[in-house]
């Protein structure tokens, strides 16, 4: 599928060279690249097929340059795309042509660790576990863990509102920071929250978190410290169906169990993962469930015990319980590398991204297949079981005439079922541009007419990160415009009693 | 006059109607809330009382829907019925406003952003809304979010709505996350540390792995208190080690007595009775010490005060001043870091004192255009939560 982007304007292409010169008396010279060579390498994210070279890359340090390079961009009227470790599954980072492309990796330090108001000041480019590297000495983590975590950023991690395999019990991103500071458009620095809870007013550090580098640039984020649980214990648990395994997983949580971690993999996956690095998965099973549970130890064996007979009752062919940490990372072993496994059967994948009310699994699953086989592709899944988010692997060879099309096609009409049975578009991997023009699925002109004033708000001439979610670009004047006439509001197609 | 619509259409007819005539519109529930906010007379009261009703629950799912109007009540029945529960836990303002006890609607503690003692490990309202459906100031049905536990699809736009006070929006329908109640529960009381040591002790618990899911401490009796919530073996295996940890004296109050202590506290009982207008005030735990200090030593009137949060919420009530005393009470918190908002007081000192805190010029100009982005002509609760708008 082309990929249309905001055409881009030549007026200030052809300013390009200004546009480097004013760069350079904000940074130092090494922080802009102008050089062909060099802004390749920020060309796309981890949604590889779309590629942009930017205009120029900004590497700023400080947040007075931040401020700086958004008031300059205001004044010349120049696109910023922000970027943190360039991780984005969606696009969101995908630079543009006449775009500014705002990396912010020099923001690397650790500001302060609080242990006592349990929470740690950190810059936006530090990677997510090197926060959790940062305390655990003192028995600390951060929860959030997208599987990116080592090459994830914080700042990253707040646009996209990133979750991982804990956050059924521990929550995502948002639940997890306190206080950020922002630099919006025109280059005003702004303070949300800080080590408190829920500042009154509104809530613009939630409606910051997952806004996808829309609304403002992040320079600081405040997030909350858990103390690690005592112990933890897995289980793997194979099914001689898909339907049996979710079945389970209903199971255990209508018994009041909430997991740490909840995931599950169908047949193709197990049978790829066992193929590139044997981790003693039963090749037989339909689906296998990994339980992780954690907290005090007595606890933890009481739940491993509830868990197991659930399991039985529900038809499990097999469970294992971790006697050893050794065991239970085992377990974890092949979930973790099921991705890399599935790119060796494939040869190329299209990870998607939607979440489902989790009792339309095996109708979904079984919709899938039949798709799938209508276009002649594979799909194997991978199943962030306890909170219904979906990873359907979407199995391509980029060599072939037509393939990469077939494929996209497949993963829009995935998703499109994802919103049919009460789910959305995306769980955690942002709207992007990947799944920016299926928006209209799940909302209409009035829901995301709604959204882009929001965006006005923060940004009115679109200058930050535009052409992402959103599937068009209105004018900020033109939304915001209400016309009242003879005394009532012209809604005549609106249906009233 | 009273608007009271019967659903969701009417609701859109009727915010149509106030913008036509340009008459603003106050939104309620059952108004156990109405005293909440800065002091206001709007035109008309759009009522969302017959908006009422669960429309979905799913158990396993852990996902509930309900109208605006749902009284909570009949939602903690109906989860409690299957051994779950709204894990933010809402405080009922009855003790502090008057009226009747459990009286709140759905949209009203949504409104509020209300969340209780467990908001340390459990979040706020604000956490576990995942999507609603709206009128908003501009007249438009809207709606935002989902069903699903995880979904990033778009603003996460129930965060602005909840504790928006319905400034931006009439709230229509409400999709909430909720989860399993805990198997028993047990508190442990530290008493005769004083004010500061106890404290520290609430922060030293709270940095434990020990899980305790709410910190308070109640001067009055000086008595610090720490939750512990779930299965039986874990909760009695924790209790020990925490008090081994702490090494005071100590004292358990059984699951009985634990739930009607957090319920009291939950309820700000503990400030609640007697003359006075009452903060409830949000800072960094270790600062909520120094900052009741700080108010003393400037001679404030204090009558009464009470710890949550292992320090980082304090109720205060003060005696009855044309200012609320908001002047040296808002002066410490900005020193600190954190938001002092002026819970009760008579409609003039309402109308007169900011009711939540000031914010910075950038800022507020900010709040006043995300207020636009959903009510250009300010005609939902004009002035409840600035004088601006």
């Amino acid at each position: 599928m082309p990929l249309i982007m905001p055409p881009p304007e030549p007026a200030i292409l052809s300013r390009r060279d200004e546009i480097c010169a004013r760069l350079r008396r904000i940074l130092p010279p090494a922080s802009v690249i102008a050089d062909e060579t060099a802004r390749r390498a920020y060309e796309c994210d981890a949604l590889a097929m779309y590629r942009t070279l930017p205009l120029v890359v900004a590497l700023p340090e400080t947040v007075a340059q931040v401020s700086a390079i958004l008031a300059l961009a205001a004044e010349l009227n120049v696109k910023i795309v922000p970027r943190g470790g360039g991780t984005s599954l969606s696009g969101g980072a995908l630079p543009l042509e006449d775009g500014i492309l705002l990396g912010m990796a020099k923001f690397n330090r650790i500001l302060d660790v609080d242990f006592e108001n349990r929470c740690a000041r950190v810059q936006p480019g530090v990677q997510n576990l090197a926060i959790t590297r940062a305390v655990e000495h003192a028995g600390f983590y951060y929860a959030p863990d997208p599987s990116s975590q080592i090459a994830c950023t914080i700042g990253g991690n707040v646009g996209e509102n990133a979750g991982g395999v804990h956050c059924l019990k521990y929550g995502l991103t948002t639940n997890n920071i306190l206080g950020l500071e922002i630099v919006l458009m025109g280059g005003e620095i702004l303070r949300l929250g800080g080590k408190h809870l829920d500042s009154e007013m509104y809530d613009l550090l939630g409606l910051m978190t997952g806004s996808e580098g829309l609304l403002g640039v992040v320079t600081e984020v405040t997030v909350r410290l858990l103390q690690k649980p005592l112990a933890a214990r897995g289980l793997l648990l194979a099914f001689p169906t898909v339907e049996a395994g979710a079945r389970c997983v209903g199971a255990i949580i209508a018994r009041g169990i909430i997991p740490g971690g909840l995931e599950m993999m169908d047949q193709a996956t197990i049978r790829a993962v066992e193929s590139f690095q044997p981790c003693g998965y039963p090749l037989d099973a339909g689906a296998i469930v990994i339980v992780e549970l954690d907290g005090t130890p007595a606890e933890v064996d009481h739940l491993v015990a509830e868990v197991e007979a659930i399991a039985r009752a529900e038809g499990a062919m097999e469970t294992r319980v971790s006697r050893s940490e050794a065991e239970r990372l085992r377990f974890w072993a092949g979930r973790k590398n099921a991705f890399p496994a599935v790119s060796c059967i494939g040869p190329d994948y299209l990870c998607m991204d939607g979440t489902i009310p989790r009792r339309r699994l095996p109708d979904v699953l079984t919709r899938m297949d039949e798709l799938a086989k209508a276009c002649g592709l594979r799909v194997a899944n991978v199943f962030h079981a306890g909170d219904g988010n979906l990873h359907p692997l979407i199995l391509y060879d980029a060599s072939k005439e037509g393939d990469i099309e077939r494929a996209e096609r497949l993963g829009a009409d995935i998703l499109r079922l994802c919103v049919e049975v009460g789910g959305v578009l995306t769980g955690e991997h942002g709207v992007g541009v990947e799944k920016r023009d299926l928006m209209g699925e799940m909302f209409d002109e009035t829901d995301l007419a709604q959204q882009q004033r929001v965006k006005c708000a923060f940004d009115p001439q679109h200058r930050l990160n535009p052409g992402k979610v959103f599937p068009t670009l209105h004018r900020c004047a033109e939304l915001g415009a209400m016309h009242v006439q003879g005394g009532k509001l012209p809604f005549p197609d609106l249906p009233r009693f | 006059m009273l608007v009271s619509p019967r659903d969701e259409s009417d609701v859109l007819d009727a915010v149509r109607d106030a913008l036509a005539d340009e008459s603003p519109l106050a939104i309620r529930g059952h108004g156990s809330k109405a005293a909440l906010g800065r002091a206001a007379t709007p035109a008309h009261i759009l009522s969302l009382a017959a908006l009422s009703g669960v429309t979905l629950y799913e158990p396993e799912e852990l996902v509930l829907t309900a109208r605006a109007g749902t009284p909570l009540r009949e939602i903690v029945a109906l989860l409690d019925a299957h051994r779950q529960q709204l894990a933010f836990e809402p405080m009922d303002h009855a003790a502090l406003l008057g009226g009747v006890r459990d009286d709140a609607t759905i949209g009203g503690v949504i409104a509020v952003n209300a969340s209780g003692p467990r908001r340390v490990k459990a979040g706020a309202a604000r956490d576990h809304l995942l999507g609603f459906r709206c009128v908003t100031g501009r007249g438009e049905m809207v709606k935002s979010g989902g069903r699903v536990m995880k979904n990033v699809t778009g603003y996460d736009l129930s965060k602005l709505v909840a504790g928006s006070y319905g400034t931006l929006a009439a709230l229509t329908e409400a999709t909430l996350k909720v989860l399993p109640k805990a198997e028993t529960e047990e508190t442990l009381l530290l008493s005769g540390l004083g004010e500061e040591k106890g404290l520290a002790a609430l922060r030293k618990a709270s940095g434990s792995p020990f899980e305790v899911s709410s910190l308070a401490f109640d001067p009055r009796d000086d008595i610090a208190a720490l939750r512990l919530e779930g299965p039986q073996i874990s909760v009695v295996k924790r209790r020990d080690d925490l008090a081994a940890l702490l090494g005071a004296a100590t004292q358990t109050l059984d699951a009985e007595s634990s739930r009607a202590f957090w319920m009291r506290l939950r309820d700000a009982e503990p400030v609640a009775a007697g003359e006075g207008v009452v903060w409830r005030v949000s800072l960094a735990p270790t600062n909520g010490f120094a900052f009741v200090e700080s108010l003393r030593r400037e001679a404030a009137p204090l009558l009464a005060h009470v710890y949550d949060w292992a320090g980082g919420l304090v109720w205060l009530r003060l005696e009855a001043a044309a200012d609320a005393h908001a002047g040296v009470i808002r002066r410490h918190v900005d020193r600190l870091g954190g938001h002092a908002t002026l819970i009760r007081a008579d409609e003039a000192t309402r109308a007169a004192v900011e009711v939540f805190h000031p914010q910075p010029a950038a800022l507020a100009a900010l709040t006043r255009r995300v207020k636009e982005a959903f009510d250009p002509r300010h005609i939902l609760e004009r002035g409840r939560m600035r004088a601006e708008f």
